[in-house]
Protein backbone atom coordinates (compact mmCIF):
# COMPACT_ATOMS: atom_id res chain seq x y z
CA UNK A 1 0.00 0.00 0.00
CA UNK A 2 3.08 2.13 1.22
CA UNK A 3 4.30 1.99 -2.23
CA UNK A 4 0.96 3.43 -4.41
CA UNK A 5 1.23 6.19 -1.42
CA UNK A 6 4.40 7.36 -2.45
CA UNK A 7 4.17 6.11 -6.42
CA UNK A 8 5.26 9.00 -8.79
CA UNK A 9 3.53 9.56 -11.71
CA UNK A 10 3.14 6.93 -14.10
CA UNK A 11 4.31 7.39 -17.54
CA UNK A 12 3.67 4.78 -19.92
CA UNK A 13 4.88 4.07 -23.39
CA UNK A 14 2.63 3.25 -25.96
CA UNK A 15 2.95 1.66 -29.52
CA UNK A 16 0.31 1.38 -32.21
CA UNK A 17 0.85 -0.39 -36.00
CA UNK A 18 -2.29 -2.25 -36.32
CA UNK A 19 -2.70 -0.71 -39.81
CA UNK A 20 -1.55 1.91 -41.57
CA UNK A 21 -0.38 4.28 -39.03
CA UNK A 22 3.03 3.76 -37.31
CA UNK A 23 2.12 5.38 -33.82
CA UNK A 24 4.20 6.00 -30.52
CA UNK A 25 3.15 8.03 -27.92
CA UNK A 26 3.80 8.72 -23.93
CA UNK A 27 0.66 8.95 -21.28
CA UNK A 28 1.06 10.60 -17.86
CA UNK A 29 -1.46 9.00 -15.34
CA UNK A 30 -3.36 7.33 -17.88
CA UNK A 31 -5.05 10.57 -18.54
CA UNK A 32 -2.64 13.19 -20.25
CA UNK A 33 -0.91 13.61 -23.61
CA UNK A 34 3.03 13.80 -22.76
CA UNK A 35 3.54 12.99 -26.75
CA UNK A 36 1.45 12.03 -29.77
CA UNK A 37 3.60 11.23 -32.54
CA UNK A 38 1.34 9.73 -35.74
CA UNK A 39 3.45 8.60 -39.36
CA UNK A 40 0.31 8.38 -41.32
CA UNK A 41 1.30 5.93 -44.74
CA UNK A 42 -1.95 7.28 -46.38
CA UNK A 43 -0.23 9.29 -49.04
CA UNK A 44 1.72 5.40 -49.89
CA UNK A 45 -1.56 3.60 -50.13
CA UNK A 46 -3.77 6.56 -52.17
CA UNK A 47 -2.38 4.63 -55.36
CA UNK A 48 -3.62 1.71 -54.65
CA UNK A 49 -7.20 2.42 -53.29
CA UNK A 50 -6.62 1.32 -49.99
CA UNK A 51 -4.03 -0.05 -47.41
CA UNK A 52 -2.12 -2.76 -49.20
CA UNK A 53 -1.26 -4.96 -46.00
CA UNK A 54 2.71 -6.31 -47.46
CA UNK A 55 3.20 -2.35 -47.95
CA UNK A 56 1.81 -1.32 -44.99
CA UNK A 57 4.32 -3.64 -42.84
CA UNK A 58 7.22 -2.05 -44.76
CA UNK A 59 6.66 1.40 -44.09
CA UNK A 60 6.75 0.26 -40.24
CA UNK A 61 9.57 -1.34 -40.11
CA UNK A 62 11.09 1.90 -41.76
CA UNK A 63 9.68 4.15 -39.64
CA UNK A 64 9.52 3.00 -36.32
CA UNK A 65 12.84 4.42 -34.72
CA UNK A 66 12.15 7.44 -36.41
CA UNK A 67 8.63 7.61 -34.64
CA UNK A 68 9.89 6.53 -31.47
CA UNK A 69 12.45 8.90 -31.17
CA UNK A 70 10.27 11.88 -32.08
CA UNK A 71 7.91 10.84 -29.12
CA UNK A 72 10.86 10.49 -26.79
CA UNK A 73 12.19 13.88 -27.86
CA UNK A 74 8.77 15.74 -28.05
CA UNK A 75 8.26 14.25 -24.26
CA UNK A 76 11.52 15.99 -22.47
CA UNK A 77 11.55 12.35 -20.51
CA UNK A 78 14.12 9.45 -20.26
CA UNK A 79 13.83 5.67 -20.35
CA UNK A 80 14.11 5.79 -16.58
CA UNK A 81 10.89 7.68 -16.01
CA UNK A 82 9.25 5.12 -18.39
CA UNK A 83 6.64 2.39 -16.46
CA UNK A 84 6.24 0.17 -18.58
CA UNK A 85 5.61 -0.42 -22.74
CA UNK A 86 2.44 -1.13 -23.99
CA UNK A 87 0.99 -1.74 -27.57
CA UNK A 88 -1.40 -3.15 -29.72
CA UNK A 89 -1.53 -6.88 -30.04
CA UNK A 90 -4.28 -7.06 -32.04
CA UNK A 91 -6.82 -6.95 -34.09
CA UNK A 92 -5.26 -5.33 -37.08
CA UNK A 93 -3.34 -6.78 -40.17
CA UNK A 94 -0.74 -9.51 -38.75
CA UNK A 95 2.38 -8.14 -40.81
CA UNK A 96 1.72 -4.79 -39.22
CA UNK A 97 0.69 -5.10 -35.94
CA UNK A 98 3.89 -8.10 -35.88
CA UNK A 99 6.35 -4.84 -36.21
CA UNK A 100 4.92 -2.81 -33.44
CA UNK A 101 4.85 -6.02 -31.05
CA UNK A 102 8.44 -6.97 -31.86
CA UNK A 103 9.76 -3.64 -31.47
CA UNK A 104 7.94 -3.26 -28.51
CA UNK A 105 9.34 -6.58 -27.21
CA UNK A 106 13.03 -5.01 -27.62
CA UNK A 107 12.53 -2.14 -25.80
CA UNK A 108 11.10 -3.15 -22.74
CA UNK A 109 14.14 -6.25 -22.61
CA UNK A 110 16.49 -3.45 -23.50
CA UNK A 111 15.32 -1.55 -21.04
CA UNK A 112 13.90 -3.93 -18.71
CA UNK A 113 10.72 -2.47 -18.63
CA UNK A 114 6.88 -4.36 -18.12
CA UNK A 115 5.49 -4.91 -21.11
CA UNK A 116 1.74 -5.29 -21.49
CA UNK A 117 -0.49 -5.78 -25.04
CA UNK A 118 -2.96 -4.06 -25.58
CA UNK A 119 -6.24 -4.82 -27.57
CA UNK A 120 -7.02 -2.31 -30.10
CA UNK A 121 -10.46 -1.14 -29.19
CA UNK A 122 -9.58 -1.32 -25.74
CA UNK A 123 -6.97 1.45 -26.92
CA UNK A 124 -10.13 2.84 -28.92
CA UNK A 125 -12.37 3.31 -25.94
CA UNK A 126 -10.00 4.84 -23.88
CA UNK A 127 -8.82 7.77 -25.94
CA UNK A 128 -12.16 9.32 -24.56
CA UNK A 129 -10.38 9.04 -20.73
CA UNK A 130 -7.64 11.85 -22.18
CA UNK A 131 -10.82 14.07 -22.63
CA UNK A 132 -12.65 12.94 -20.13
CA UNK A 133 -12.75 10.57 -16.71
CA UNK A 134 -15.14 7.64 -16.96
CA UNK A 135 -18.27 7.09 -15.43
CA UNK A 136 -19.26 3.35 -14.93
CA UNK A 137 -21.42 1.86 -16.41
CA UNK A 138 -20.27 3.26 -19.49
CA UNK A 139 -21.24 2.41 -23.09
CA UNK A 140 -18.99 2.55 -26.12
CA UNK A 141 -19.82 2.14 -29.81
CA UNK A 142 -17.22 1.36 -32.11
CA UNK A 143 -17.34 2.59 -35.60
CA UNK A 144 -14.29 1.95 -37.70
CA UNK A 145 -13.13 0.47 -40.92
CA UNK A 146 -12.88 -2.98 -39.63
CA UNK A 147 -15.08 -2.55 -36.63
CA UNK A 148 -19.07 -1.57 -35.17
CA UNK A 149 -18.99 -2.75 -31.91
CA UNK A 150 -21.14 -1.76 -29.11
CA UNK A 151 -19.13 -2.41 -25.66
CA UNK A 152 -20.91 -2.38 -21.79
CA UNK A 153 -17.86 -1.19 -19.32
CA UNK A 154 -18.85 -1.82 -15.64
CA UNK A 155 -15.56 -0.63 -14.53
CA UNK A 156 -11.90 -0.13 -15.39
CA UNK A 157 -10.39 -2.57 -18.02
CA UNK A 158 -13.88 -4.83 -17.83
CA UNK A 159 -15.00 -5.39 -21.27
CA UNK A 160 -18.46 -6.75 -22.40
CA UNK A 161 -19.17 -6.51 -26.18
CA UNK A 162 -23.23 -6.54 -26.39
CA UNK A 163 -23.23 -6.07 -30.06
CA UNK A 164 -20.84 -6.60 -32.73
CA UNK A 165 -21.32 -6.91 -36.88
CA UNK A 166 -22.09 -10.02 -38.33
CA UNK A 167 -20.62 -8.88 -41.83
CA UNK A 168 -19.01 -5.60 -43.20
CA UNK A 169 -18.33 -2.94 -40.51
CA UNK A 170 -20.09 0.81 -40.70
CA UNK A 171 -16.38 1.94 -41.94
CA UNK A 172 -15.94 -0.58 -45.10
CA UNK A 173 -19.01 -0.32 -46.10
CA UNK A 174 -18.65 3.35 -46.46
CA UNK A 175 -15.41 2.90 -48.43
CA UNK A 176 -17.34 0.25 -50.79
CA UNK A 177 -20.14 2.97 -51.57
CA UNK A 178 -17.65 5.73 -52.11
CA UNK A 179 -15.77 3.00 -54.81
CA UNK A 180 -18.76 2.70 -56.43
CA UNK A 181 -19.30 6.69 -56.24
CA UNK A 182 -15.54 6.94 -57.59
CA UNK A 183 -14.49 9.12 -54.53
CA UNK A 184 -11.02 9.31 -53.75
CA UNK A 185 -9.68 7.08 -51.08
CA UNK A 186 -10.45 7.09 -47.90
CA UNK A 187 -14.12 7.48 -48.73
CA UNK A 188 -15.98 7.89 -45.42
CA UNK A 189 -14.80 11.71 -45.03
CA UNK A 190 -15.97 12.56 -48.50
CA UNK A 191 -19.47 10.09 -48.40
CA UNK A 192 -19.62 12.66 -45.12
CA UNK A 193 -18.73 16.22 -47.26
CA UNK A 194 -21.56 15.00 -49.96
CA UNK A 195 -24.50 13.45 -47.87
CA UNK A 196 -24.53 16.92 -45.80
CA UNK A 197 -25.32 18.62 -49.35
CA UNK A 198 -27.75 15.68 -50.61
CA UNK A 199 -31.49 14.79 -49.97
CA UNK A 200 -32.77 11.92 -48.87
CA UNK A 201 -34.60 10.86 -50.85
CA UNK A 202 -33.73 7.06 -51.55
CA UNK A 203 -35.04 4.50 -49.22
CA UNK A 204 -32.41 2.42 -48.22
CA UNK A 205 -32.74 -0.70 -45.89
CA UNK A 206 -32.39 -0.54 -42.25
CA UNK A 207 -31.04 -3.79 -40.70
CA UNK A 208 -32.39 -4.22 -37.20
CA UNK A 209 -31.78 -7.68 -36.92
CA UNK A 210 -33.88 -9.45 -34.23
CA UNK A 211 -35.65 -7.21 -31.84
CA UNK A 212 -33.14 -7.79 -28.81
CA UNK A 213 -30.48 -7.48 -30.76
CA UNK A 214 -27.89 -4.61 -30.53
CA UNK A 215 -25.81 -6.27 -33.72
CA UNK A 216 -24.89 -4.72 -36.64
CA UNK A 217 -25.30 -5.48 -40.42
CA UNK A 218 -23.86 -3.57 -43.30
CA UNK A 219 -23.48 -6.07 -45.99
CA UNK A 220 -27.14 -5.40 -46.98
CA UNK A 221 -27.35 -2.03 -47.20
CA UNK A 222 -24.22 -2.08 -49.32
CA UNK A 223 -26.06 -4.57 -51.58
CA UNK A 224 -28.54 -2.10 -51.89
CA UNK A 225 -26.82 0.74 -52.53
CA UNK A 226 -25.10 -1.06 -55.50
CA UNK A 227 -27.94 -1.98 -56.99
CA UNK A 228 -29.80 1.01 -56.93
CA UNK A 229 -26.90 2.92 -58.74
CA UNK A 230 -26.65 -0.36 -61.71
CA UNK A 231 -30.00 -0.18 -62.31
CA UNK A 232 -30.41 3.67 -62.00
CA UNK A 233 -27.67 3.31 -64.82
CA UNK A 234 -29.22 0.76 -66.94
CA UNK A 235 -32.47 2.73 -67.16
CA UNK A 236 -30.74 5.73 -67.98
CA UNK A 237 -32.18 7.73 -64.73
CA UNK A 238 -29.78 10.03 -63.09
CA UNK A 239 -28.95 9.75 -59.29
CA UNK A 240 -27.57 12.22 -57.59
CA UNK A 241 -24.42 11.09 -55.95
CA UNK A 242 -24.80 13.77 -53.39
CA UNK A 243 -28.63 11.93 -52.53
CA UNK A 244 -26.74 8.54 -52.93
CA UNK A 245 -24.51 9.50 -50.15
CA UNK A 246 -27.62 11.17 -48.17
CA UNK A 247 -29.53 8.19 -47.77
CA UNK A 248 -26.59 5.80 -47.30
CA UNK A 249 -25.62 7.68 -44.51
CA UNK A 250 -28.84 8.25 -43.57
CA UNK A 251 -29.81 4.42 -42.99
CA UNK A 252 -25.98 3.91 -41.26
CA UNK A 253 -26.83 6.91 -39.01
CA UNK A 254 -30.13 5.51 -38.12
CA UNK A 255 -29.28 1.99 -36.83
CA UNK A 256 -26.30 3.18 -34.87
CA UNK A 257 -28.03 5.81 -33.19
CA UNK A 258 -31.30 3.41 -32.42
CA UNK A 259 -29.12 0.81 -31.12
CA UNK A 260 -26.92 3.10 -29.13
CA UNK A 261 -29.79 4.84 -27.63
CA UNK A 262 -31.80 1.43 -26.79
CA UNK A 263 -28.43 0.46 -25.33
CA UNK A 264 -28.36 3.03 -23.09
CA UNK A 265 -31.50 3.13 -21.22
CA UNK A 266 -31.58 -1.07 -21.16
CA UNK A 267 -28.28 -0.68 -19.26
CA UNK A 268 -28.83 2.52 -17.65
CA UNK A 269 -25.35 3.87 -18.17
CA UNK A 270 -23.72 7.27 -17.26
CA UNK A 271 -21.72 7.83 -20.19
CA UNK A 272 -21.62 7.27 -23.71
CA UNK A 273 -18.47 7.61 -25.69
CA UNK A 274 -17.94 7.26 -29.27
CA UNK A 275 -14.67 5.62 -30.84
CA UNK A 276 -12.93 4.79 -33.85
CA UNK A 277 -12.10 6.55 -36.90
CA UNK A 278 -15.91 6.86 -38.63
CA UNK A 279 -16.74 8.51 -34.80
CA UNK A 280 -14.93 12.07 -36.98
CA UNK A 281 -18.27 11.32 -39.65
CA UNK A 282 -20.52 15.00 -38.77
CA UNK A 283 -24.02 13.38 -39.33
CA UNK A 284 -23.30 10.97 -36.80
CA UNK A 285 -22.12 13.21 -34.01
CA UNK A 286 -24.98 15.59 -35.05
CA UNK A 287 -27.66 12.74 -34.41
CA UNK A 288 -25.62 11.38 -31.24
CA UNK A 289 -25.45 14.46 -30.08
CA UNK A 290 -29.04 15.19 -30.40
CA UNK A 291 -30.05 11.88 -29.14
CA UNK A 292 -28.43 11.92 -25.74
CA UNK A 293 -28.97 15.70 -25.19
CA UNK A 294 -32.82 14.48 -24.74
CA UNK A 295 -32.12 12.08 -22.72
CA UNK A 296 -29.36 13.78 -20.79
CA UNK A 297 -26.48 11.11 -20.88
CA UNK A 298 -23.24 12.71 -21.40
CA UNK A 299 -22.06 11.74 -23.92
CA UNK A 300 -18.12 11.63 -25.24
CA UNK A 301 -16.68 12.07 -28.59
CA UNK A 302 -12.86 12.76 -29.03
CA UNK A 303 -11.39 15.87 -31.46
CA UNK A 304 -10.28 14.36 -34.52
CA UNK A 305 -6.60 13.11 -34.15
CA UNK A 306 -8.22 10.68 -31.43
CA UNK A 307 -10.62 9.13 -33.14
CA UNK A 308 -8.18 7.76 -36.00
CA UNK A 309 -5.49 5.22 -34.64
CA UNK A 310 -3.03 6.86 -32.22
CA UNK A 311 -0.80 5.47 -30.01
CA UNK A 312 -1.69 7.56 -26.96
CA UNK A 313 -5.06 4.99 -27.00
CA UNK A 314 -2.94 2.24 -26.17
CA UNK A 315 -0.82 3.94 -23.68
CA UNK A 316 -3.88 5.17 -21.89
CA UNK A 317 -5.70 1.62 -22.04
CA UNK A 318 -2.11 0.40 -20.68
CA UNK A 319 -2.03 2.47 -18.31
CA UNK A 320 -5.40 0.68 -16.46
CA UNK A 321 -3.38 -2.99 -17.53
CA UNK A 322 -0.39 -1.84 -15.33
CA UNK A 323 -2.47 -0.16 -13.27
CA UNK A 324 -4.62 -3.67 -12.41
CA UNK A 325 -1.16 -5.98 -12.48
CA UNK A 326 -1.85 -7.44 -16.11
CA UNK A 327 1.69 -8.60 -17.55
CA UNK A 328 2.98 -9.82 -20.86
CA UNK A 329 5.93 -12.09 -21.59
CA UNK A 330 8.47 -11.44 -24.11
CA UNK A 331 6.44 -14.28 -26.06
CA UNK A 332 3.90 -12.25 -26.73
CA UNK A 333 2.30 -12.07 -30.63
CA UNK A 334 0.77 -10.49 -32.52
CA UNK A 335 -3.01 -11.50 -32.62
CA UNK A 336 -5.02 -10.11 -35.79
CA UNK A 337 -8.43 -11.60 -34.56
CA UNK A 338 -7.45 -11.01 -31.08
CA UNK A 339 -11.36 -10.51 -28.93
CA UNK A 340 -12.13 -7.84 -26.81
CA UNK A 341 -12.28 -9.49 -23.10
CA UNK B 1 33.31 -5.26 -27.32
CA UNK B 2 29.88 -7.27 -27.06
CA UNK B 3 27.72 -8.48 -30.38
CA UNK B 4 24.62 -9.58 -30.31
CA UNK B 5 23.29 -11.43 -33.92
CA UNK B 6 20.10 -11.65 -34.77
CA UNK B 7 18.66 -14.10 -37.77
CA UNK B 8 14.94 -14.73 -38.36
CA UNK B 9 15.27 -14.10 -42.29
CA UNK B 10 14.35 -17.63 -43.42
CA UNK B 11 13.31 -20.72 -41.20
CA UNK B 12 16.26 -20.48 -39.05
CA UNK B 13 15.91 -18.82 -36.21
CA UNK B 14 19.50 -17.84 -35.15
CA UNK B 15 20.77 -15.75 -32.06
CA UNK B 16 24.72 -15.56 -31.04
CA UNK B 17 26.37 -13.62 -28.57
CA UNK B 18 30.48 -12.70 -29.66
CA UNK B 19 32.32 -11.47 -26.81
CA UNK B 20 35.79 -9.68 -28.13
CA UNK B 21 36.50 -12.44 -30.82
CA UNK B 22 34.98 -15.38 -29.31
CA UNK B 23 31.32 -16.64 -29.90
CA UNK B 24 30.43 -17.52 -25.98
CA UNK B 25 27.11 -18.55 -27.04
CA UNK B 26 24.95 -19.54 -29.67
CA UNK B 27 20.73 -20.63 -30.39
CA UNK B 28 20.00 -21.93 -33.59
CA UNK B 29 16.79 -24.12 -34.27
CA UNK B 30 15.67 -24.98 -38.45
CA UNK B 31 11.81 -25.33 -37.34
CA UNK B 32 8.93 -24.26 -39.10
CA UNK B 33 7.87 -22.13 -35.75
CA UNK B 34 6.64 -18.91 -35.23
CA UNK B 35 9.66 -16.63 -35.39
CA UNK B 36 7.99 -13.45 -33.61
CA UNK B 37 6.59 -15.55 -30.35
CA UNK B 38 10.78 -17.23 -30.13
CA UNK B 39 12.81 -14.56 -30.94
CA UNK B 40 12.88 -12.45 -27.69
CA UNK B 41 12.91 -15.53 -25.26
CA UNK B 42 15.65 -16.80 -27.27
CA UNK B 43 17.93 -13.52 -26.83
CA UNK B 44 16.53 -13.65 -23.03
CA UNK B 45 17.65 -17.04 -22.89
CA UNK B 46 21.02 -17.00 -23.61
CA UNK B 47 22.17 -12.98 -22.40
CA UNK B 48 21.30 -14.66 -18.94
CA UNK B 49 22.74 -17.92 -19.74
CA UNK B 50 26.17 -16.10 -20.83
CA UNK B 51 25.59 -13.81 -17.86
CA UNK B 52 25.03 -10.84 -19.98
CA UNK B 53 22.82 -7.92 -19.63
CA UNK B 54 21.20 -5.71 -22.52
CA UNK B 55 23.33 -2.53 -21.56
CA UNK B 56 26.67 -4.66 -21.72
CA UNK B 57 26.04 -4.50 -25.53
CA UNK B 58 28.02 -2.71 -28.21
CA UNK B 59 26.91 -3.69 -31.39
CA UNK B 60 23.84 -5.72 -32.84
CA UNK B 61 24.18 -7.24 -36.21
CA UNK B 62 21.26 -8.49 -38.10
CA UNK B 63 20.49 -10.50 -41.37
CA UNK B 64 18.35 -8.40 -43.32
CA UNK B 65 17.58 -10.73 -45.78
CA UNK B 66 16.51 -11.34 -48.67
CA UNK B 67 14.34 -14.34 -47.27
CA UNK B 68 10.89 -14.18 -45.74
CA UNK B 69 9.21 -10.69 -45.54
CA UNK B 70 7.69 -11.23 -42.17
CA UNK B 71 10.67 -12.88 -40.74
CA UNK B 72 13.11 -10.17 -42.32
CA UNK B 73 10.83 -7.77 -40.44
CA UNK B 74 10.65 -9.45 -36.83
CA UNK B 75 14.45 -9.80 -36.98
CA UNK B 76 15.06 -5.95 -38.33
CA UNK B 77 12.14 -4.60 -35.71
CA UNK B 78 13.86 -6.49 -32.86
CA UNK B 79 17.42 -5.27 -33.67
CA UNK B 80 16.87 -1.47 -34.69
CA UNK B 81 14.67 -1.31 -31.45
CA UNK B 82 16.95 -2.99 -29.37
CA UNK B 83 20.11 -0.80 -30.98
CA UNK B 84 18.53 2.60 -30.98
CA UNK B 85 16.94 1.92 -27.21
CA UNK B 86 20.58 1.07 -26.23
CA UNK B 87 22.25 3.67 -28.14
CA UNK B 88 24.67 1.30 -29.73
CA UNK B 89 25.82 0.77 -33.32
CA UNK B 90 23.69 -1.57 -35.82
CA UNK B 91 24.92 -3.27 -38.80
CA UNK B 92 22.66 -5.04 -41.40
CA UNK B 93 24.34 -8.28 -43.29
CA UNK B 94 22.33 -9.63 -46.29
CA UNK B 95 21.06 -13.02 -44.91
CA UNK B 96 22.99 -14.31 -48.90
CA UNK B 97 26.60 -13.08 -47.82
CA UNK B 98 25.82 -15.06 -43.91
CA UNK B 99 25.39 -18.13 -45.78
CA UNK B 100 28.49 -18.04 -47.82
CA UNK B 101 30.49 -17.87 -44.74
CA UNK B 102 29.65 -21.75 -44.57
CA UNK B 103 31.86 -22.29 -47.64
CA UNK B 104 34.54 -20.07 -46.34
CA UNK B 105 37.36 -22.68 -47.37
CA UNK B 106 36.08 -23.47 -50.24
CA UNK B 107 38.63 -22.22 -53.54
CA UNK B 108 35.52 -21.75 -56.26
CA UNK B 109 32.60 -20.02 -56.46
CA UNK B 110 29.82 -19.66 -53.67
CA UNK B 111 26.52 -19.45 -55.20
CA UNK B 112 24.12 -19.20 -51.25
CA UNK B 113 19.92 -18.95 -52.37
CA UNK B 114 16.87 -18.95 -50.81
CA UNK B 115 14.13 -20.22 -52.65
CA UNK B 116 11.84 -17.29 -53.80
CA UNK B 117 8.78 -19.81 -55.71
CA UNK B 118 7.68 -20.40 -59.25
CA UNK B 119 11.06 -20.98 -60.15
CA UNK B 120 12.37 -18.02 -58.87
CA UNK B 121 15.35 -17.80 -55.92
CA UNK B 122 16.54 -14.99 -54.31
CA UNK B 123 20.71 -15.23 -54.64
CA UNK B 124 23.95 -13.84 -55.55
CA UNK B 125 27.72 -15.04 -55.97
CA UNK B 126 30.52 -14.39 -54.32
CA UNK B 127 34.35 -15.99 -53.80
CA UNK B 128 36.26 -16.11 -50.81
CA UNK B 129 40.25 -14.27 -51.28
CA UNK B 130 42.19 -12.99 -48.75
CA UNK B 131 40.23 -13.87 -46.03
CA UNK B 132 37.59 -11.28 -47.35
CA UNK B 133 34.38 -12.57 -48.95
CA UNK B 134 34.04 -10.97 -52.38
CA UNK B 135 31.11 -10.58 -54.16
CA UNK B 136 30.81 -11.58 -57.95
CA UNK B 137 27.54 -11.39 -58.60
CA UNK B 138 25.08 -8.49 -57.55
CA UNK B 139 22.59 -10.04 -55.36
CA UNK B 140 19.23 -10.76 -57.85
CA UNK B 141 15.91 -12.41 -57.58
CA UNK B 142 16.05 -14.59 -60.32
CA UNK B 143 14.76 -17.64 -62.22
CA UNK B 144 17.46 -20.87 -61.16
CA UNK B 145 17.45 -21.43 -64.74
CA UNK B 146 18.85 -18.18 -65.74
CA UNK B 147 21.64 -18.69 -62.79
CA UNK B 148 22.12 -22.01 -63.65
CA UNK B 149 22.91 -20.85 -67.60
CA UNK B 150 24.84 -17.90 -66.87
CA UNK B 151 26.85 -20.31 -64.37
CA UNK B 152 27.27 -22.87 -66.89
CA UNK B 153 29.21 -20.29 -69.04
CA UNK B 154 31.67 -19.67 -66.64
CA UNK B 155 33.07 -22.95 -66.37
CA UNK B 156 34.44 -22.63 -62.83
CA UNK B 157 33.32 -24.57 -59.88
CA UNK B 158 30.56 -23.70 -57.64
CA UNK B 159 29.47 -24.25 -54.01
CA UNK B 160 25.66 -24.40 -53.92
CA UNK B 161 24.07 -23.43 -50.41
CA UNK B 162 20.83 -23.08 -49.64
CA UNK B 163 17.94 -24.53 -47.04
CA UNK B 164 15.95 -25.07 -50.10
CA UNK B 165 18.87 -27.14 -52.14
CA UNK B 166 16.76 -30.38 -52.42
CA UNK B 167 13.89 -28.76 -54.76
CA UNK B 168 16.86 -27.30 -57.19
CA UNK B 169 19.23 -30.20 -56.56
CA UNK B 170 18.53 -32.03 -59.43
CA UNK B 171 18.93 -29.14 -61.63
CA UNK B 172 21.81 -27.99 -60.96
CA UNK B 173 23.20 -31.25 -61.30
CA UNK B 174 22.00 -31.81 -64.74
CA UNK B 175 23.02 -28.69 -65.54
CA UNK B 176 26.36 -27.69 -64.66
CA UNK B 177 26.76 -31.19 -62.26
CA UNK B 178 30.64 -30.95 -63.50
CA UNK B 179 31.08 -27.96 -61.70
CA UNK B 180 29.09 -28.28 -59.06
CA UNK B 181 29.69 -28.88 -55.07
CA UNK B 182 26.67 -29.73 -53.33
CA UNK B 183 27.69 -30.68 -49.70
CA UNK B 184 25.57 -32.12 -47.14
CA UNK B 185 23.65 -31.29 -44.24
CA UNK B 186 24.10 -28.35 -42.09
CA UNK B 187 26.46 -26.15 -44.27
CA UNK B 188 22.97 -24.86 -45.86
CA UNK B 189 22.25 -23.37 -42.94
CA UNK B 190 23.21 -20.12 -41.97
CA UNK B 191 24.94 -19.78 -38.56
CA UNK B 192 24.26 -16.52 -36.59
CA UNK B 193 27.95 -16.98 -35.15
CA UNK B 194 29.01 -16.05 -39.23
CA UNK B 195 26.87 -13.33 -38.83
CA UNK B 196 28.12 -11.70 -35.60
CA UNK B 197 31.67 -12.17 -37.65
CA UNK B 198 30.84 -10.85 -40.67
CA UNK B 199 29.33 -7.79 -39.10
CA UNK B 200 32.06 -7.22 -36.54
CA UNK B 201 34.26 -5.35 -38.33
CA UNK B 202 31.75 -3.59 -40.69
CA UNK B 203 30.95 0.28 -40.66
CA UNK B 204 27.61 0.44 -38.57
CA UNK B 205 24.23 1.39 -40.61
CA UNK B 206 22.13 4.28 -39.64
CA UNK B 207 19.80 2.97 -37.28
CA UNK B 208 16.76 4.76 -38.94
CA UNK B 209 16.98 4.03 -42.20
CA UNK B 210 18.29 0.40 -42.35
CA UNK B 211 15.81 -1.29 -44.39
CA UNK B 212 15.33 -5.32 -44.96
CA UNK B 213 16.90 -6.44 -48.28
CA UNK B 214 13.48 -7.34 -49.88
CA UNK B 215 15.26 -7.41 -53.48
CA UNK B 216 11.99 -7.96 -54.85
CA UNK B 217 9.10 -4.82 -54.91
CA UNK B 218 5.99 -6.00 -53.26
CA UNK B 219 3.13 -7.47 -55.64
CA UNK B 220 0.69 -4.44 -55.55
CA UNK B 221 3.42 -2.05 -55.78
CA UNK B 222 5.03 -3.87 -59.27
CA UNK B 223 1.79 -4.03 -60.39
CA UNK B 224 0.85 -0.24 -59.95
CA UNK B 225 4.07 0.13 -61.57
CA UNK B 226 3.44 -1.51 -64.55
CA UNK B 227 0.11 -0.10 -65.43
CA UNK B 228 1.65 3.46 -64.91
CA UNK B 229 4.30 2.23 -67.48
CA UNK B 230 1.29 1.26 -69.92
CA UNK B 231 -0.42 4.38 -69.16
CA UNK B 232 2.72 6.90 -70.76
CA UNK B 233 3.46 4.14 -73.46
CA UNK B 234 -0.63 4.72 -74.37
CA UNK B 235 -0.46 8.58 -73.87
ZN1 LIG C 1 -8.65 1.68 -35.13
Amino acid sequence: MGESIMKKETYILGIETSCDETAVAIVKNGREIISNVVASQIESHKRFGGVVPEIASRHHVEQMTVVLEEAFNASKLSWEDIDAITVTEGPGLVGALLVGVNSAKALAFAKQKPLIGVHHIAGHIYANRLEKEFQFPLLALIVSGGHTELVLMKDHGVYEVIGETRDDAAGEAYDKVARMLKLPYPGGPQIDRLAEVGEENIAFPRAWLEEDSYDFSFSGLKSSVINKIHNAKQREESLKDEDIAASFQASVIDVLTKKTVRAAKEFNVKQVIVAGGVAANRGLRAELEAQFADLAIPLIIPPLKLCTDNAAMIAAAGTIAYEQGRRSDLDLNANASLLLK
Amino acid sequence: MNILAIDTSNQVLGVAILKDDQIIGEIVTNLAKNHSVRLMPAIDKLMKEVSMSPEQLDKIVVAKGPGSYTGVRIGLATAKSLAWALNIPIVGISSLEALAYQGRFFNGYICPFFDARRGMVYTGLYKWSEGKLNAVYEETNSLMEDILNKLAEEKKEVLFLSPDISIYKEAIMSNIGEFACVPDGPYHLAKPSHLALAGMERTADPTHTLTPNYLRLAEAEANWMKAQKEKQQNG
